[in-house]
């Protein structure tokens, strides 16, 4: 604290919260790992037609079951092919768009909903807060593989059906999350000045509060994209997801399991890399949690 | 519809009274943090609210902002009643000063921002002019113009309360409710930003309320001072008066707490022996019996009267026997 006694003489001390967050995240190891891969697998999936070396779809009997080349098999199937000849890498390269299309949009689906319906009822508490407080225990009692399973086996299963049935699932962290940053935020000085200068009420939600607490949203951003990942991987895993032959992490494991025995890099390679994945965007979360706290904490 | 006699801030009879509950299946109960508060304040005074924390101060800050009703009564400013005004018209004439600067500005903004809010919300001018005014209040309240590019984390807690001062100021208002604006900050600081306050009220004319759990701030800048106990106003005066002879053995406590050895520092220590009482189950009569050393028989069961004194009123049965004559004390 200051004890200068001309505030003209006092220097304005330290970086801006801008350059303070700048300097944090490129000192976070967790954070530039994980944000690296799961950058780097943006970029595989997005250029995916352009990296991959073959059709993913393209089958060849001719050319079943080869082995990756670090198990002897050639260059012109790297990760070598599944049981109807089908190029593996390609079809992996592909399977990173599914998994993280299904990420990102159930995350935003479920962010939307979630955020809205915390925010609401950390803001106006009262009667608004007992319905989403409801809301959000009749959705926890609800078992989410359960019901995903009972909706895909009711309307079929395809991507978009999977996505939406994650994304409707999915608010509830982001409901609580949102729901308690909302009243630890609503309650400072800040909030009372902004009405009292006579703001709306959207504009004290949408420059006052969300600012603040936009970086816990990021957080729980992260972790149900990883969730809803895994919960795709499951489904398409038991017949109940994506179809084939739609390249799928999940589904490929599916499919490898019937000769995990004899061929069992055909499991372990989609597996290793949906690992990866969600270890990637786990550590992304943890290290922007970790980057964003001490600010909040002020 | 206001001449120089109408109190440009009056209440009358306002009370205001929370239901809490403590805990999902306790029962709701009642707490009366505002207790029937009649006030005025004319142009250009300042009146200081001083009582111990949690009497209510802050409760009446908000209800005279608009940011919360009253349960009862009403408050007029310049003779209009507030509930029929537009919020945002009510925001152009009355302003807060918070106590803490360290919660009353926004973290993700910066300091032009914070400070040209009140401009942009209310569409005054367009930004070049927003801009100017902004320089032109950071000069008034005593800050360099290149903070405008700053954020609040990158300041000090009077250099904090000084943006809070501007941001309040720049649209010009008439009333200024300063809810214990130095009582978060060094004791270095809190005179420079009375002094600041003082020379503010004088170039623009403004109207204070001034809210202080500490007798000795409010000396030097109020003008009439009110002493809030439980949500009560128990004694009310010139400044002259109450620091000269405080009747209200409550006013008397806090002007002794006030000589103690560093009153700047914390709550005054009132030693006054039995603690605050709870507001939700305040004592029956007089609700300062339990502490006060001049108890009557009658204080634990009666309530004392509200009385008319040569220069303000009282509400105790010390003065009731004397039929509210100015005391000699
Ligand atoms: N929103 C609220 N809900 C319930 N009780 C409140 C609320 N705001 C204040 N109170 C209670 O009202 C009383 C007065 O509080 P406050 O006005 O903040 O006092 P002061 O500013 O004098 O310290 C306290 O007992 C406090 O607990
Ligand atoms: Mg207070």
């Amino acid at each position: 604290m200051a004890t200068t006694t001309d505030p003209l003489l006092e220097e304005i001390q330290g970086p801006t919260p801008g350059q303070l967050l700048r300097r944090r995240v490129f000192g976070h190891h967790g954070l530039m790992i994980g944000g690296g891969l799961v950058a780097l697998l943006v970029v595989v999936a997005i250029l995916a037609p352009v990296l991959a070396p073959h059709d993913p779809y393209a089958q060849s009997l001719l050319e079943r079951l080869q082995p990756p080349v670090f198990l002897g098999g050639s260059w012109e199937h790297p990760l070598g092919t599944d049981h109807l000849g089908r190029d593996y890498l390609s079809r992996l390269i592909y399977g990173a768009r599914v998994s993280l299309m299904i990420g990102v949009i159930a995350a935003l689906i479920s962010g939307l909903i979630g955020t809205a319906m915390g925010v609401a009822a950390g803001y106006f508490g009262g009667r608004v807060d007992m319905v989403v407080t409801f809301l959000i225990n009749v959705r926890l009692a609800m078992p989410v593989v359960l019901v995903a399973l009972a909706v895909v086996a009711i309307f079929g299963g395809s991507l978009q059906v999977v996505i939406i049935v994650l994304g409707l699932l999915l608010w509830d962290r982001f409901a609580v999350v949102m729901r308690a940053s909302t009243l630890q935020v609503r309650g400072r000085e800040y909030v009372a000045a902004a009405r009292a200068i006579g703001c709306s009420t959207p504009r004290i939600v949408l420059t006052e509060i969300m600012p603040n607490i936009v970086n816990n949203l990021i957080v729980v951003v992260t972790l149900e994209m990883a969730h809803a990942i895994l919960l795709e991987a499951a489904l398409s895993f038991l017949g109940l997801g994506v179809q084939p032959p739609t390249p799928s992490w999940g589904l490929m494991v599916s499919e490898g399991k019937q000769m995990m025995l004899f061929e069992p890099w055909l499991v372990m390679i989609p597996g290793i890399v949906l690992f990866l994945l969600v270890l990637a965007i786990n550590l992304m979360g943890d290290g922007l949690r970790d980057v964003t706290a001490p600010e909040n904490r002020s | 519809m206001s001449d120089a006699t109408t109190p440009v801030l009056e209440l009358r009879n306002v009370s205001k009274v929370y239901t809490i509950r403590q805990g999902l299946f306790a029962e709701r109960k009642s707490l009366r943090a505002i207790d029937d508060v009649s006030l005025k304040v004319e142009r250009g005074g300042v009146l200081g609210l001083v009582g111990e924390s949690g009497c209510g101060k802050s409760t009446l800050a908000k209800i005279l902002l608009g940011l919360e009703t009253p349960t009862t009564g009403e408050v007029l400013i310049d003779g209009e009643p507030v509930g029929a005004q537009d919020r945002r018209k009510l925001a152009r004439r009355i302003q807060p000063i918070f106590q803490d600067p360290y919660s009353s500005l926004n973290p993700r903004k910066s300091i032009a921002d914070i400070i040209s809010l009140p401009l942009r919300v209310h569409g005054i001018g367009d930004a070049a002019s927003q801009d100017k005014a902004v320089r032109e209040i950071l000069d008034i309240v005593g800050l360099p113009a290149r903070v405008m590019n700053s954020y609040p984390s990158q300041m000090s807690g009077g250099q904090r309360q000084r943006v809070a001062i501007a941001r309040a100021l720049i649209m010009k208002p008439e009333i200024v409710i300063c809810d214990e604006p130095t009582s978060a900050l060094d004791v270095s600081v809190q005179s420079q930003i009375l002094n600041l306050l003082g020379e503010l009220r004088r170039e623009f004319g403004l109207t204070y309320l001034f809210i202080s759990h500490n007798l000795a701030v409010v000396e030097h800048l109020a003008t009439r001072v009110a002493v809030m106990y439980l949500g009560r106003i128990v004694e009310e005066a010139s400044v002259a008066g109450l620091f000269d002879h405080a009747r209200h053995p409550y006013s008397q406590a806090l002007l002794e707490s006030v000589l103690t050895p560093d009153p700047a520092l914390g709550v005054p220590d009132t030693q006054l022996g039995a603690a605050y009482p709870n507001p939700i189950a305040p004592p029956s009569g007089c609700h300062f019996h339990p502490r006060c050393p001049k108890a009557l028989p009658q204080c634990s069961s009666v309530a004392p009267r509200p009385l008319t004194t040569a220069d303000g009123r009282i509400e105790c049965h010390l003065f009731d026997e004397e039929k509210a004559e100015p005391a000699t004390a």
